[in-house]
């Protein structure tokens, strides 16, 4: 607690970002994105879209999985539906980019809220293997929809561009990247401030409850699983025009828990720490395979253990994470703040 | 009809084969409520074990079998006791995580100690396929039919009559009940766990047999969970019934909706049928309905 924080009107109450000293670090970040991409190389900004990406996916996961506490075995599948149907809308209407996004994020969502919709009468674990089973039918679809999604060859896009103005180099989809998480991120912690959301969290803390508050339990799960396939539906849509090629190899099942993992990792139910959690997830792999990179000229063959370390640390931080730090980085993160704010004190 | 009954049998024999991992699974879920997602790298590890077991270090078949199942009991122990012991009490996704990222770190060992090469099993049973007189059966299908059939019984029985089974249902039943009647439960979850182990690195063993083995082996696991549910979660007979069906189904419509789909119906189709009985049925066929109190 900070000492003298009291507030004075309704207004300083309810605003978002509440003193001088958390406006002027936001604005020191949002500069430093905007002049990232002019200094970094081009892997860089690559791993920064990647990222921004993830960010948006993982965000959306944890409006489903931290803050309604339904989980999603699902997520790339909605993501995928997001790639395929830009790709689709991109390739054969011409549509432009401004108009696929919006659009790959509403279908993803129309099949979030079909996939939703057993929670009326499943929860918990049943409702878990349910999104599961959503994952293995659509990524059957994906490969076997062949006059839609040209099966395991995929779908190539052309460059996207925003009217006329062409976002073909990393560098110019990089502003498009950091703004829509911008967007996305606000967007998220706007929710948690309203019925809806406030919603979300009773639901996720006690059902019955919930129930007993008059909050409609099926229509509000059916809008966490809407705003989170929406959500990773435009994840989708970004990543396919980030790697131009949308294969139904981008979303197995695996990317799907790597989401869990990065929501896990960052803290549930906490928007900073989907952001963490994402940053975290995709820079730890880089930095093992630099570090195994270097120790090539001990052994050549250290390469071959690349991808087996890769899984075997990708679990043991899930499982690290859950038994020591079940709040994530977010908490890690909280601390590390207090522990300044209140030096030389303990308390 | 022929090739009704070809599938239709191979189907019964798959599902044996489902019944016994899918024994595996309950009996974890039973004792402990933990949805265990590590149960195909289980297998995978049983199956690599009685690979090295009996390919590398030559040891017989039956020492073999006997020392997979050890090594198995001491890998769900080990499980328990290091891992899951923590989580008591913690959310259900977090316990699911912590399975998951299990499973991640069993497959990553896996193909760090055994290499990621995909490796054909010695054969184990005789070649010849075994004549119903009406179709023929793979041998290796038959035989891991038949030993999957035997262990469910043992487990069954152990479950059934054996002090330890009863006092297992106990555990499941009340946990509290239980504690009070002098059962030790923290013993009850590590010995479903030994068991769960055992159950599914047996089927490893006879899912490797029959296709050979490579990390992916795991991914057979994935089925298991359409079984388990049709099934519902809680209940061993419903296991054996739901590996049956799920058995059959998909083999019927791996068969008949191949051809119409370009290949792959085999893996989604469990899928398919799970959702729809849930649909209707949302705690699987003889799964406890749960009734909730405030």
């Amino acid at each position: 607690m900070r000492i003298g924080d009291f507030k004075e009107t309704y207004a300083a109450d309810e605003a978002v970002f509440r003193t001088g000293t958390v406006r002027l670090w936001l604005g020191l970040l949002g500069l430093a994105l905007a002049v990232f991409p002019f200094v970094a190389g081009e892997y860089l900004i690559y791993m920064a879209n990647i990222t921004g990406v993830a960010v948006v996916g993982a965000v959306g996961l944890n409006v489903l999985t931290g803050f309604t506490g339904q989980i999603s075995l699902g997520h790339a599948a909605f993501m995928g539906v997001g790639a395929y149907t830009s790709a689709i809308l991109t390739t054969r209407l011409g549509l432009p980019f401004l108009l696929t996004l919006p659009l790959s994020g509403v279908v993803a969502a129309l099949c979030g809220l079909i996939v939703g919709a057993p929670s009326m009468r499943m929860k918990g674990l049943y409702l878990c293997i349910a999104t599961l089973a959503a994952q293995v039918i659509l990524d059957f679809t994906f490969v076997h929809w062949e006059s839609m999604t040209h099966g395991i060859r995929g779908i190539n896009l052309p460059p996207p561009s925003i009217f006329g103005l062409s976002l073909a180099g990393g560098q110019a989809f990089y502003f498009v990247i950091v703004t829509l998480a911008a967007l996305a991120v606000t967007a998220c912690r706007n929710i948690f401030r309203t019925r809806v959301g406030r919603a979300f969290i009773a639901i996720r803390d006690r059902d019955i409850s919930a129930e007993l508050m008059g909050i409609n339990l099926f229509r509000y799960k059916l809008y966490a699983f809407g705003v989170s396939s929406f959500l990773a539906g435009m994840a989708g849509c970004l990543l396919a025009n980030l790697l131009k090629v949308v294969t139904p190899e981008h979303f197995p099942l695996q990317l799907s828990i790597q989401y869990l993992a990065m929501i896990i990792v960052g803290g549930l139910g906490s928007i900073l720490g989907s952001i963490f959690g994402a940053i975290f997830m995709t820079v730890v792999p880089e930095i093992l395979r630099s570090s195994l990179g270097l120790l090539q000229g001990l052994d050549p063959q250290i390469m071959r253990y690349l991808f087996p370390l890769q899984t075997v640390i990708f679990g043991l931080l899930i499982v690290v994470f859950l038994v020591f730090e079940p709040h994530g980085l977010a908490e890690m993160w909280r601390r590390l703040k207090a522990y300044f704010r209140l030096w030389p004190f303990e308390y | 009809m022929d090739i009704f009954l070809q599938l239709l049998v191979s189907g019964v024999a798959t599902g044996g084969v489902y019944a016994l991992i899918a024994l595996g699974f309950v009996l974890i879920y039973k004792a402990t409520h933990i949805i265990n997602f590590a149960t195909g790298e289980f297998m995978m590890i049983g199956a690599y074990l009685c690979y090295t077991f009996l390919a590398l270090s030559g040891i017989p078949i039956i020492p073999t079998f006997i020392l997979v199942m050890l090594c198995a009991a001491v890998l769900g122990f080990l499980v328990e006791r290091t891992i899951l012991r923590h989580m008591l009490g913690q959310p259900v996704i977090s316990i699911i995580m912590v399975t998951i990222g299990l499973s991640s770190i069993l497959v990553g060992l896996t193909e760090i100690i055994w290499s990621s090469q995909f490796e054909s099993f010695p054969p184990l049973f005789p070649r010849a396929p075994l004549d119903l007189g009406f179709v023929l059966v793979r041998s290796t299908l038959a035989y891991g039919f038949a030993i999957s059939m035997a262990a469910v019984a043992v487990f069954a029985l152990i479950f059934k009559y054996a002090k330890a089974g009863v006092a297992m249902r106990a555990t499941a039943g009340d946990q509290m009940a239980a504690f009070s009647m002098g059962i030790n439960v923290k013993t009850m979850f590590t010995f479903a766990w030994a068991l769960g182990a055992i159950a599914a690195a047996l089927g490893g063993v006879i899912v490797g047999n029959i296709g050979g083995i490579s990390p992916v082996l795991g991914a057979v696991g994935l089925k298991i969970f359409p079984v388990v549910i049709l099934g519902g979660l809680d209940s061993i007979g419903g296991a054996v019934v739901g590996g049956f069906i799920i058995g059959v189904l998909e083999n019927l419509a791996g068969g008949y909706l191949d051809p119409h789909f370009g290949g792959g119906v085999k893996e989604v189709a469990p899928f398919v049928i799970m959702v729809l009985i849930l649909l209707v049925k949302p705690h699987g066929l003889f799964g406890k309905e749960d009734i909730e109190r405030l």
